[in-house]
């Protein structure tokens, strides 16, 4: 007997397996239906309307948001349909800065996409679009809000996987924008530099801040040596720029081409991701032998660890102190390499390949720039390597295949699984079994999946166990962190990546929005291990010889100096109170008054107001500034609180300060 | 009988009999900006004044009167307030002022002579009438749900209990179970009143039939048509009939809690459900063990966040819940998942307000009011160039003639001369529809509306005269939708902004009859494509008056010209030498001077210097000048 039901989409008739909604199942069929707003990992939104389709007798609605229904007909391309289709980009494009050969997007811009494919050659509506200024206040993302076609794609992303929601609707109507909160830049929110914002965005309206030009800058100075750094998600992904198919491993072209480029060395940065799995192994081994800051969380992923800084401020202790791999590239290279080329250290320049826009906020971390510099000079996406490839002239698909440069360029499969989620936990299974039992594959895994981007992984390495949680996704790693904080939690390792899948889906990658190419980059991650002859980190001769030559012992004091790093709390993202009163520069006495909700309940304000009026009655605004702070967070030691240059005084009265002012001022 | 409500009645009763008078001056909206409040004061000075304020010792009454005083909610006759009603002499004084506060107290309160001044008249026949029984505006209606409103104290609960109120949320919750409660809305065949008209029980039922105890129940306050002000009416006049109303739907759902969201710019509505609530959760008619039943139900007045499309239901929800007020696509209709996800029934306030009625009176009678398919009564504000402006409620199946002649006094030309000769009546607000004379004899229902391309709304009806251009009247809708768009969905937000372009241009003379084909295709593709209710009918006014009134519109695209004389743009100015006797009076006012000629021969306007201020045509004692 038949049971399976059916729609008929097109006269093709198609089974019901659950889908949420008409739209995928004409997408399994691979019948295109254009939308803007629709992802299939994001809450259905129904604000773009392209998606319009006909069902007989119950007449045009949108795929997205309905559900399919046994026995429906439906048709997606009817006449009306393509016409208010056409309308609807009309609209859309009437509104629009359409200067499309300076956009970001070009190319990639599914509203240019679909104006191709829709036949637009003129649009009727007058052209209703207001220039606004663009953000370029963040070093990982530039916002356009002239490109942004408010399919809120971004938005969703930002709140329902990553949990941060720095970007949300403001105004209302025609007026109705994106922004950030109070309208303030990009550069000073809660964004976490993910960029995902920027990968799904279907236009130019968010992007990845691109550094083509300092690097072409970089090449051209005859003075300098350029070394470049690839990251192991750039190679199985960099291919689809080329129209070459998804997952297609390209190592070899691709240091091909940086050579080509001008780059003086070509480096992998899977070299360093052995490194971490070393440095970080031996930090998990020596954590749970005395017991201490367990659970570890990974350290790799740039954009996590500034979310656990904003977020979680009091599990730093947990986060491994590892740099990334990319920041252990950069310290090692600026120590070891100027020698080995024979040139004043001021001359190197570190670039690295990414596949991350985070890695851009990574690299200017004050903990990483030197007095002469950034240890990485300048971080490209992967996008960004691949319209420099194509902007010299060289036809990529057509390159010979050539090996990376030694030492920093042998590494081995566990270091080139770091680009996909759960990769750098099994690398560094790898490197404790081999510690544990004497043998790297000598223990059994069993995985399970928690929830969509949560894996729980049990390793018994011959009875020890350790069970390891693989996350990806900040609201999932959010989910982890609270049971963590509320003891619940069973993990000793916790893995965190916060694009979805891992690196392979970074924001820099070439634009997918086929989860199905994400899965096939993995997969040839995992081929490239498989065929590899070196498969443990700690078997790399290169590392050996990196520690003899450069680091010294592991976890010894250049390796502490160079490889690891501290975190710092952001839970406010500025600490500046505000100035209300008096002279801003070097004042003599410098009064902040905590206006926490604690210090307000026990006079704060008062104390404030009667401040500001003794200021001014005294005529005293030369010398004393006076500021409203936020929480000294000592609440419980008396309040309200005041800190006089620096020194804290709680459960201090108007009297009291004025007692200090009037002290300082008759000095 | 309740105990609490049997309190409450006996309280009022003893608190009645400490006065034999009673004053209640309409304090709604319309009353107090025309003085009410000044009136309600006086009053009260001067009654304290001469001691006949009531008070407890009732033996102090017997040979003077003690005079009750309060404000009411509106009583719907806007157009003649301030209005004051004496009980038991039974007269409604209207247009009352300040000034003849005095007079009131010494004629009719202390000598009890009814002063014929300010007594209504009856353009039609000249005659004085005494009290709103007399007044063909009120004799015409049928007051159901506004019953109370302009009778009681809105304030005061004793006095809403009196007169049977929370009588049939005690039966329903005391007495009936849940299904039997569903069952007589839906045997009513009570259609929401917030302009869909879905069946009421048929929410209901849906609601009650999903599993789980967690459920809501949301009162739809968000009254934005402009012009309407129905809802504001009973949540203002009589309060304690929604909150009932909401008591006996969250029995029927099996709901434990409850929003009133009441639009910010009604203060005076979210004061008077605040102090409902607040009085009628004191007095254990609602909130836990509500009148006695062991039914908990404990219910929020919630303030709007000033937007027109927190009206729509699934907006409106997100709102509740401290989100932006944008609506999101359905299904997941709210009586399957709602509010925090939960199943929620979410009606309208009018609705609402007579969910008690029809329990009290019976599911029969009151389907035996109004027509057989839309049956019961519907409030509408009609305004616009209509002799009485105000609120009213008329069975549903009353024609357009006797809401616009008989109960609205007929229409205004634009020299205030009363006649029947209207151009449209635009009803439901900026989703709806217009009227035409032809639909004069119309019945006026949710299914005949809807058969002619308009529909109920909220009510609003606004009547405009001949001289009314009908591009502007669909200009002035677009824009209102334009402004209100909550800019998610792209043909509400680009297409209605681009529909207001294409209307200026029509009015300004800069269309051509490809601007009119591109209108009325883009209105119906916002029509079809937009995300939401008010997306969808943002289009109405246009589409509807292009439908009607093809010739007008085509008149202003094809010869630029604006039949009803009003679009400043398509004029071209002129003075009529028959007319114009040469006195220099436009000349000398003439703030460009485009008016030459000689004294006491026609003058003649310069059209390419005019810039129609309309300065000499308001100084012309000829009426010489015309289009400026």
């Amino acid at each position: 007997m038949d049971t399976v039901k059916t729609v008929c989409i097109n006269n093709q008739t198609l089974p019901i397996n659950n889908e949420r909604n008409i739209l995928e199942i004409a997408r399994k069929a691979g019948i295109e239906i254009p939308t803007f707003c629709y992802h299939s990992e994001l809450s259905t939104y129904g604000a773009c309307r392209m998606c319009l389709v006909e069902i007989e007798g119950r007449g045009i609605v949108t795929s997205c948001s309905t559900l399919p229904e046994p026995g429906m007909k439906i048709w997606t391309n009817t006449k009306e349909v393509r016409e208010i289709r056409r309308i609807n980009l009309e609209l859309l494009l009437a509104n629009h800065e359409r200067e499309c050969t300076t956009c970001y997007k070009s190319g990639d811009c599914s509203l240019q996409r679909l104006s191709r494919t829709m036949g637009i050659d003129s649009i009727r509506y007058k052209p209703t679009h207001n220039q606004k200024p663009i953000d370029t206040s963040s070093v990982a993302l530039i916002r356009d809000p002239n490109k942004c076609v408010l399919c809120g794609d971004c938005v969703r992303f930002c709140d329902e996987i990553q949990s941060v929601g720095a970007i949300d609707f403001a105004y209302r109507g025609a007026q109705a924008q994106v922004l950030p909160a109070f309208g303030r830049p990009l550069g000073e929110v809660e964004c976490v530099d993910c960029g995902q914002c920027s990968r799904v965005c279907p236009t130019g309206a968010i992007f990845p801040r691109p550094q083509i030009d300092p690097v072409w800058n970089m090449i051209a100075d005859r003075k300098l040596r350029v070394v470049a750094q690839v990251a192991p998600a750039i190679r199985v992904a960099l291919g689809e720029h080329f129209k070459l198919p998804a997952g297609k491993i390209t190592t070899g072209k691709i240091a091909t081409a940086l050579r080509r480029l001008g780059f003086y060395k070509v480096y992998d940065t899977c070299f360093t991701a052995d490194l971490t799995v070393i440095e970080e192994g031996t930090e998990l081994l020596a954590r749970l032998e005395a017991n201490k800051n367990i659970p570890i969380f990974t350290s790799c992923c740039p954009a996590w660890v500034k979310f656990a800084e904003q977020y979680f401020p009091d599990l730093i202790v947990n986060l491994s102190t590892c740099r990334s791999p990319q920041q252990m590239f950069g310290s090692l290279a600026k120590r070891a390499l100027p020698a080995e080329f024979g040139i004043d250290a001021a001359d190197l320049r570190v670039v690295s390949i990414m596949p991350c826009t985070a890695k851009k906020f990574e690299a200017q971390r004050p903990e990483f720039v030197q007095e002469q510099g950034p240890d990485v000079d300048a971080v490209l996406t992967s996008q960004e390597l691949g319209r420099m490839i194509e902007s010299a002239g060289i036809r990529f698909e057509d390159l010979p295949e050539e090996p990376f440069d030694t030492p920093f360029g042998m590494a081995s499969g566990a270091g080139v699984i770091f680009g996909t989620s759960g990769g750098v936990t099994e690398a560094v299974v790898r490197f404790a079994a081999e510690k544990l039992t004497g043998n790297p594959f000598g223990y059994e895994v069993s995985a399970k999946e928690i929830a969509p981007g949560i894996r729980e992984m049990s390793v018994d390495f011959n009875g020890t166990k350790i069970t390891a949680a693989v996350v990806y996704g900040l609201r999932n790693a959010r989910r982890i962190c609270r049971e963590v904080k509320e003891g619940k939690s069973p993990y000793q390792v916790i893995e965190v990546m916060a694009c979805p899948g891992g690196c392979i889906n970074g924001a820099g990658q070439p634009v997918t929005y086929d989860f199905n190419v994400i899965k096939q980059r993995g997969q040839s991650l995992y081929e490239i291990d498989g065929a590899s002859d070196l498969r443990t980190s700690q078997d790399n001769v290169a590392i050996r010889e990196a520690y003899e030559k450069t680091l010294g012992a592991i976890g010894g004091h250049t390796a502490h100096d160079l490889l690891h790093t501290g975190y710092k709390a952001r839970k406010r993202v500025r600490d500046k109170g505000i100035h209300l009163h008096g002279v801003i520069e070097n004042p003599l006495l410098s009064v902040e008054v905590c206006v926490g909700t604690n210090c307000c309940l026990h006079g704060a304000h008062d104390l404030l107001r009667d401040l500001v009026a003794y200021v001014d009655t005294n005529r005293l605004q030369d010398s004393v500034e006076v500021n409203a702070a936020f929480c000294f967070e000592q609440c419980g030691a008396g309040s309200p609180q005041v800190r006089i240059n620096g020194e804290i005084i709680t459960g201090c009265t108007f009297d009291e300060v004025k007692r200090r002012v009037d002290a300082v001022v008759a000095r | 009988m309740n105990t609490i409500l049997d309190t409450l009645r006996t309280d009022f009763i003893t608190r009645s009999a400490a006065s034999n008078a009673r004053i209640i001056v309409c304090a709604g909206t319309g009353c107090i900006a025309n003085g009410a409040q000044k009136i309600i004061d006086l009053l009260g000075e001067t009654l304290e004044r001469e001691h006949l304020l009531p008070t407890l010792i009732v033996d102090n009454h017997k040979d003077k009167p003690a005079v009750a005083i309060s404000g009411s909610g509106c009583q719907g006759f806007c157009q003649m307030g301030p209005l004051v009603n004496i009980e038991p002499l039974g007269v409604l004084y209207v247009k009352v002022k300040a000034d003849d506060v005095a007079e009131i107290v010494e004629e009719s309160i202390k000598n009890g002579r009814i002063i014929e001044r300010l007594l209504y008249v009856d353009p039609a026949t000249g005659k004085r009438c005494k009290g709103k029984n007399e007044i063909p505006f009120y004799r015409r209606q049928h007051r159901l749900t506004l019953d109370l409103c302009g009778r009681i104290d809105p304030e005061d609960i004793a006095e809403y209990v009196a007169n049977d109120g929370y009588s049939a949320a005690d039966r329903c919750l005391n007495e009936l179970a849940p299904q039997q409660l569903c069952a007589t809305i839906l045997e009513s065949g009570l259609r929401g009143r917030g302009g869909g008209g879905f069946p009421t029980g048929k929410k209901w039922e849906l609601a009650a039939i999903e599993p789980g105890n967690e459920k809501y129940v949301i009162c739809n306050g968000d009254e934005g048509d402009p012009g309407a002000f129905m809802d504001r009416s009973v949540m203002e006049g009589n309060p304690h009939s929604v909150v009932e109303g909401m008591l006996i739907a969250a029995k029927a759902i099996g709901a434990h809690e409850g929003f009133v969201y009441v639009r910010a710019e009604y203060p005076l509505a979210v004061k008077r459900m605040q102090r409902a609530v607040t009085d009628a959760t004191k007095l254990g008619i609602i909130g836990e063990n509500a009148l006695e039943s062991g039914f908990t139900f404990t219910l929020h007045v919630m303030e709007g966040a000033g937007a027109f499309v927190c009206g729509e239901e699934t907006a409106l929800m997100a709102s509740v819940m401290g989100r932006r007020g944008m609506p999101t696509p359905k299904p997941p209709f709210p009586s399957h998942q709602g509010l925090r996800n939960k199943p929620t029934i979410i009606n309208n306030v009018e609705t609402l307000a007579t969910v008690p009625a029809i329990f009290r009176m019976g599911a029969a009678e009151f389907k035996s009011i109004g027509t057989e398919k839309s049956p019961g009564t519907k409030t509408f504000a009609l305004t616009g160039h209509v002799a009485n402006t105000g609120l009213i409620e008329v069975p549903f199946g009353t024609t357009l003639r006797e809401i616009v002649v008989d109960i609205g006094g007929g229409v205004m030309d634009a020299k205030g001369k009363l006649d029947t000769n209207f151009k449209i009546v635009q009803i439901g607000g900026p989703s709806g529809g217009c009227l035409t004379k032809d639909h004069l004899e119309l019945k006026l229902d949710f299914d005949s509306l809807k058969s002619i391309g308009a529909m109920v709304g909220s009510g609003g009806l606004v009547v405009m005269n001949s001289h009314t251009c009908i591009v502007q009247v669909a200009r002035y809708f677009m824009q209102f939708t334009q402004n209100e768009s909550c800019g998610k969905c792209v043909p509400c937000r680009e297409g209605t902004k681009q529909m207001l372009l294409m209307l200026d241009d029509i009015i300004e003379g800069r269309a051509t009859e490809k601007t009119l084909e591109e209108l009325e295709r883009l209105a119906r593709a916002v029509r079809t494509a937009s995300l939401c209710g008010l997306g969808k009918t943002a289009p109405n006014p246009v589409l509807s008056t292009i439908g009607t009134f093809r010739d007008e519109y085509l008149a202003h695209v094809r010869d630029h010209r604006c039949p009803a004389g009003q679009c400043k743009a398509l004029l071209s100015p002129e003075i009529n030498p028959e007319l114009c006797v040469g006195c220099t009076a436009c000349s000398r006012v003439c703030p460009v001077g485009a008016i030459s000629g000689e004294k006491k021969k026609p003058h003649v306007i310069d059209a390419d210097k005019c810039i129609k201020c309309g300065a000499c045509a308001a100084k012309c004692k000829f009426n010489a000048i015309t289009g400026v």
